[in-house]
């Protein structure tokens, strides 16, 4: 008994001097869908970017192993719990988070989500790393740009529950009809996985031998796809495009597999989501549609109604600029 | 006329017991001893020791407010970790719980949209999961399928029903009173969850220790032909488990779904091996045929103050996973290398 109230006092009086000196420094939580993927770490390289311009800032990179909703809950409880002071999250559930950050911003933590969103209610503000309509575009023309004689084309996404994946499937079948010649044959699903995604853009070549693009709008799909056509030996004959790391994807690009892809610099979104997120926790900036607010060396985001931005335009590696990029991320 | 009868006759005092020269021991250790040495007791203590050291690591792990959003990291596991205890206990297991959440879930989900209230949301989810339990239950009891093949079926049978429901979709719109079950607080921070999880953990405590049809489930478990004739009706007891197993996976649907406030295919992708992992902590044999629900009561405390206290530290998921590994293959590989040391 005694025992266990000396380990109390001084558990107490270590909670009390650690708060004091953590008391000036602002501690921002960028929590990413899952741990060991190189596009969040190179977020967290750009949040951590923004932490030494502002000085008095100290980011907690963190998230769950797998991409499920329930351990992002288990990483931001735990986050309530250190009391941080701003949550950014890129979130693996537009709803299930909701109740959890509800409870986070009922309890004066300011929170964000950034390039995979939060229904309204669970954030103030969502940052879209690029507008979902140019994306849809982007991959579509990436992959026409190739097929001057028109031709069947497949999606490699993600699992049918991510949220940015079916947005941008979705826009890009919008802008289809701009595309004359251009036949969408079929989506399937890898799971972010690489050895599932291996096997279903295995399969697409299998059962479309006309096939002529594979459009992969994630990081995992596409190299997944690549090495599929490669291992296929139909180089030059079908074309893998989307969304991919330039680290990851320049063996690709260089063996030809791939013409081009896009992706927007996830240093910049990790740099900006960080921004935003400090200057509404310090209250120099308001969470209302029309504002504006600033982003450091990315200029301001524009909030529309829904209280979301959208950072930049998407940019294309191609063999011209690979080289440079594929040492950064 | 029996030993302690003569033992009566000769002299009520214990001292001349002991004297009698007929008098056998029934155990070799006192009950003292035995709880000692017990796996709980080397459980709970490395569950104090974990709670100590997050106590010394972060300055936030001792608010009452951050223990009660802990709990939040076990009990819903634990609910069916109870039930699961016995299955596997009995020699069978289920693998296919967390996709009966997404079932369940899923089915209330739909209710949910129709209009129905929240009691009836309840019964549709500890309904769907009777009915899963039964389906396991009559595959493996009538068919004599062995049982981790079947539920490694059904595992993808039921949540693959869930995703042609929603595919890529969700459901959202539960009653408002819907979202006591998983966000509710009974008084001050302890959570309904908590106190059904402590409920249930009397509960099944008492049907498995106190109760013949626990010791019919241990008997069954050790040695299913002797159990059979003792008269233990053995396809009964498994299919009571079984309907158990799915009862308490409803149970979990609902406090789940309550607290993500949502449904989604996904829901609770990858639970059932947490649940085996809880049981097995827990010092069930998954072999069958030994076990506690105290035990299971510590393992998810151990594991809950764990990931949470690690969660605290920031420490990377990854490496909260490799922690669990360790812990797990520790302790359970502990008490067999002090054995081989002694030998």
């Amino acid at each position: 008994m005694k025992l266990s109230k000396l380990l109390i006092t001084a558990a107490t009086a270590i909670g009390l001097t650690a708060s004091a000196a953590a008391a000036d420094e602002m501690r921002i939580a960028l929590v990413v869908k899952a741990l060991g993927i190189g596009f969040f770490e190179a977020a967290a390289k750009g949040a951590e970017e923004a932490a030494s311009e502002l000085g008095d800032v100290k980011i907690i990179y963190t998230g769950p192993t797998e991409t499920t909703a329930e351990g992002q809950i288990e990483v931001i409880n735990a986050l309530i719990a250190q009391n941080v002071d701003a949550i950014a999250v890129s979130a693996n559930d537009t709803d299930a988070l909701v109740p959890t950050l509800k409870k986070a911003m009922q309890r004066g933590i300011t929170v964000i989500s950034w390039d995979s969103g939060v229904a309204p209610e669970g954030r103030s503000v969502h940052l879209n790393p690029s507008s979902n309509p140019l994306i849809g575009n982007m991959i579509i023309k990436l992959a026409a740009d190739n097929m001057p004689d028109g031709g069947d084309v497949a999606v490699l996404s993600a699992t049918t529950t991510s949220t940015n994946q079916n947005i941008w499937i979705d826009e890009m079948k919008k802008v289809m009809p701009d595309y004359p010649g251009i036949n969408l044959v079929t989506t399937v699903y890898g799971d972010d996985l690489a050895d599932k995604s291996y096997r279903e853009a295995t399969g697409l070549l299998q059962t479309y031998p006309d096939l002529k693009a594979i459009i992969a709008p994630t990081s995992v799909g596409i190299v997944a796809a690549a090495q599929a056509v490669a291992d296929a030996g139909k180089i030059g004959q079908v074309n893998v495009t989307g969304l991919g790391l330039p680290s990851e994807m320049a063996g690709a690009v260089e063996s030809g597999a791939s013409e081009s892809f896009a992706i927007w610099n996830p240093i910049d979104l990790g740099y900006s989501a960080a921004m935003i997120a400090y200057h509404l926790a310090k209250g120099d900036a308001e969470a209302t549609a029309g504002a504006e607010i600033p982003m450091g060396r990315m200029g301001a985001l524009t909030l529309d109604d829904n209280l979301e931005g959208a950072m930049a335009d998407p940019f294309v590696y191609d063999k011209s600029n690979i080289e440079e990029f594929k040492s950064i991320f | 006329m029996s030993l302690s009868d003569t033992a009566r006759t000769q002299g009520a005092t214990p001292a001349t017991q002991r004297r009698d020269p007929r008098q056998i021991p029934d155990r070799l250790t006192t009950r003292g001893q035995r709880v000692l040495k017990s796996w709980e007791a080397l459980l709970l203590l490395v569950g104090i020791a974990i709670f100590v050291a997050n106590c010394f690591a972060s300055p936030y792990f001792l608010s009452p407010w951050s223990l009660s959003d802990a709990t939040f990291n076990f009990t819903e596991k634990a609910m069916i970790a109870f039930a699961m205890a016995l299955l596997i206990i009995s020699g069978e297991i289920d693998l296919s719980v967390a996709a009966i959440i997404a079932l369940a879930s899923t089915a209330m989900g739909a209710a949910a949209t129709a209009g129905f209230g929240t009691p009836v949301l309840v019964g549709i989810g500890l309904g769907t999961g009777l009915l899963c339990g039964a389906f396991n239950g009559v595959l493996v009891t009538r068919l004599g399928l062995p049982s981790i093949v079947v539920t490694i079926g059904t595992m993808s049978l039921f949540r693959g029903l869930s995703y042609i429901v929603l595919g890529d979709g969700a459901y959202r719109g539960y009653p408002d009173g819907f979202a006591f079950f998983g966000q509710g607080y009974v008084f001050w921070v302890v959570s309904f969850e908590f106190v059904l999880f402590a409920v249930l953990a009397v509960i099944f405590t008492v049907l498995l220790h106190k109760t013949n049809f626990g010791r019919a489930v241990f008997s069954v478990g050790n040695n299913a032909t002797a159990a059979l004739f003792s008269g233990i009706r053995v396809p009964r007891v498994k299919m009571i488990l079984f309907l158990l197993t799915g009862l308490m996976s409803g149970v979990a649907a609902i406090c789940l779904t309550s607290r993500l406030g949502s449904t989604r295919p996904s829901i609770g992708l990858g639970m059932e091996l947490e649940v085996v992992t809880m049981v097995v902590l827990g010092g069930v044999s998954i072999l069958g045929g030994s076990g506690s629900i105290p035990g299971i009561v510590i393992a998810a405390f151990v594991l809950g103050l764990l990931t949470f206290g690690l969660g605290l530290l920031n420490v990377p998921g990854i490496v909260i996973s490799i922690f669990t590994g360790a812990l797990l293959i520790g302790v359970i590989a502990l008490p067999r290398l002090i054995a081989k040391g002694r030998r």
